[in-house]
């Protein structure tokens, strides 16, 4: 057996890490043209990114200031000192075990829902007890709890409401109209058409400008609806209609004969369309679909052009303070990296979908 | 052939466009007769026997099932698709369930059979179809054979007045026609269900039919017993078709 493994040259040069070097990183002059200049650009890059991001970084400092005359390398003494005010805004300092709970429910809501388990009706009440408990924690007001103004709401929190419920409410919205505008009936179609189009022809940023500046000004006197229901409401109707766009081509994308099958059973539209169409048309589009997430996730940072504090707007608010002037880059990696941690994990959980459903009914 | 029939067509024409594609079709189908259809490709066989389950609709004529005449009424479609089953060429099984709910999905949902009972019965068709075994799988994971003889299975759950078949055997790799046939057979000697069925497997139509209908550019042209039609033919179009396809 040893005598095997060992192998003559030949076979060393073909297995392990020459073998692996020759066939997949030089296997032609091209090839071994742009493997050469990845590894080029990562000397000078990869370095000089960790000496920033570690070695010369520091974590103890009071302001900027002492940070550089420290060492030259990132600030995290802004995080240390900041990160509060970052991951929760403006929320009353001595309150803010309430959003940091929230958080936790907020994985919790998003661990049950990614769970085949779960994926029945019994999903509706756990995201009403959700819902109910994230309101009545982040507003409070009850349970010996002190009242918190939404106007107060900010950083993580903030951001995963409007995009999880965003994503929430979206998604059934999209399911209709994605249906709509198939649908035979003339009246149906026309609306579903009208509102994909219009909504698509139009930038989130200024849907959000429009909820926030233009809709009071139809409202009656006196009537005002909340800045933020406002913001969820924009982001809400913004990914109903590109997720509806992103639906409609797998359900064209199905071929004819499902329809016929299930037609030619006799189940009537709604049967169809919940047993046989609707799941093997949201499996094809998973991959695109949680692209659209994952934009729109990020989308909800736009929401500070109408003045909330999301995770990066509260971000910007903690390199505002005099003392800290100068460390912007060292706030925008550490919420990028809260952002990217979210991005993977959707990414990765589409990937593991996907492969699942390939594995049940292949094999 | 006595009483009402079970399938009635009077006049049915139908249009794509500009294209006649049925001109006049008279057909009356008795309870438990079985017929097969043949003709050249085109010339509107499946085109007939979807108007029957309305997958595809007329546009003059009446069609009448078991006393129910076919209009733009979803209720009645319904009821009607309820006791006609159909067999489609290319199978057209629900891959994302398994066999066995392939089976019950429709008789616990529109006939509202307790599911304990549709799973018995689906067991019992399996079993016919000979594949009792493979009730967990996936369709992907059966070969053709298997998976039309699961489409039969899934058809016949809903015990249906009326089977619909086209061509159901013309997908499939030559050695699994035999075990389809061979269902098909079975099911014609033992349940007495109305067939109607589109192939030009000709040793079938010998077996079990009572009539055979030769269609060619949207027309019946010929229909009579097994017997006369393959022997006796009347029509120029038939022998030339009976020529080409006698051949091979
Ligand atoms: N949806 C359709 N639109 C236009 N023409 C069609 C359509 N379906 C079938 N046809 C035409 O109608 C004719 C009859 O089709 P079909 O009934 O499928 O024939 P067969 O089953 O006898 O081969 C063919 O010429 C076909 O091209
Ligand atoms: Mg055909």
């Amino acid at each position: 057996m040893s005598a095997v493994t060992a192998g003559s040259p030949k076979s060393m040069f073909d297995s392990g890490v020459l073998g692996w070097l020759r066939n997949r990183v030089f296997s032609s002059v091209p090839n071994a043209i742009i493997s050469m200049l990845i590894v080029w650009l990562a000397v000078m890059t990869v370095p000089a990114a960790f000496d920033w991001l570690v070695t010369s970084s520091v974590v103890h400092a009071d302001g900027t200031r002492e940070c550089r005359a420290i060492d030259n390398g990132a600030c995290w003494a802004l995080i240390v000192e900041k990160h509060r005010l970052i991951l929760f805004g403006l929320y009353p300092y001595d309150e803010q075990w309430r959003p940091l709970i929230v958080v936790g429910l907020f994985l919790a809501l998003i661990g049950i829902s990614c769970s085949r388990r779960f994926w029945n009706l019994s999903l509706i009440p756990i995201w009403i007890v959700g819902i109910v408990a994230i309101a009545t924690m982040m507003w409070g007001g009850v349970l010996g709890m002190t009242f918190v103004p939404n106007e107060r709401w900010g950083g993580l929190p903030l951001t995963l409401i409007l995009s999880v419920f965003g994503m929430a409410f979206a998604f059934p919205l999209a399911i209709l109209l994605a249906l709509g505008r198939r649908s035979k009936l003339p009246v149906v179609k026309a609306i579903c058409v009208t509102y994909i189009e219009l909504i698509r022809g139009v930038p989130l940023i200024s849907l959000l400008f429009m909820a926030s500046v233009m809709f009071p000004l139809f409202l009656p006197d006196g009537m005002n609806i909340d800045k933020l229901l406002r913001a969820q409401i924009a982001i809400i109707m913004f990914a109903a209609a590109y997720q509806a766009e992103v639906i409609r081509g797998g359900l064209q994308s199905l071929p004819k004969g499902q329809y016929e099958a299930a037609d030619a059973l006799g189940l009537g539209y709604w049967q169809k369309t919940g047993f046989i169409i609707l799941p093997q048309a949201l499996r094809i589009v998973i991959p695109p679909m949680v692209n659209s997430l994952i934009a729109m996730f990020k989308d909800t940072s736009l929401v500070v052009i109408i003045g909330l504090y999301d995770l990066m707007n509260a971000a910007k608010a903690s390199f505002v303070d005099p003392a800290w002037r100068g460390a912007s880059m060292e706030a925008y990696v550490f919420v990028a990296s809260i952002y990217f941690v979210f991005c993977f994990f959707m990414s990765k959980y589409s990937q593991s979908l996907e492969a699942g459903f390939a594995r049940a009914e292949k094999r | 052939m006595s009483g009402q029939p079970m399938i009635e067509l009077t006049n049915v024409n139908k249009w794509y466009g500009d294209f006649h594609v049925l001109t006049d079709i008279n057909l009356k189908v008795a309870k438990g007769e079985r017929i097969v259809i043949c003709g050249p490709s085109g010339s509107g066989k499946s085109t007939m026997i979807r108007c029957i389950n309305r997958l595809e609709e007329h546009q003059a004529g009446t069609i009448i099932v078991d006393g129910i005449e076919l209009a733009n009424d979803v209720k009645k479609i319904e009821a009607i698709r309820r006791d006609v089953g159909m067999v489609f060429q290319h199978f057209n099984l629900f891959p994302h369930l398994t066999v066995l709910e392939n089976l019950t999905l429709a008789p616990i949902w529109v006939r509202k059979t307790p599911k304990a009972e549709a799973e018995a019965t689906a067991m019992k068709y399996l079993e016919r179809v000979r594949i009792p075994d493979q009730a967990n799988k996936y369709p992907g994971q059966l070969s053709g054979g298997q998976q039309q003889r699961v489409a039969i299975a899934r058809a016949l759950c809903m015990n249906p007045k009326v089977m619909l078949f086209d061509e159901p055997t013309s997908a499939l790799d030559p050695e699994m026609v035999a075990e389809v046939l061979d269902v098909m057979v079975t099911l014609a000697q033992e349940s007495g269900v109305t067939m109607l069925c589109v192939t030009h497997e000709m040793g079938f139509a010998r077996s079990v039919a009572n009539r055979v209908i030769f269609m060619d550019r949207g027309q019946i042209v010929e229909e009579n017993t097994p017997e006369e039609f393959f022997h006796n033919p009347q029509n120029e179009r038939t022998k030339l078709f009976l020529s080409q396809i006698l051949q091979h």
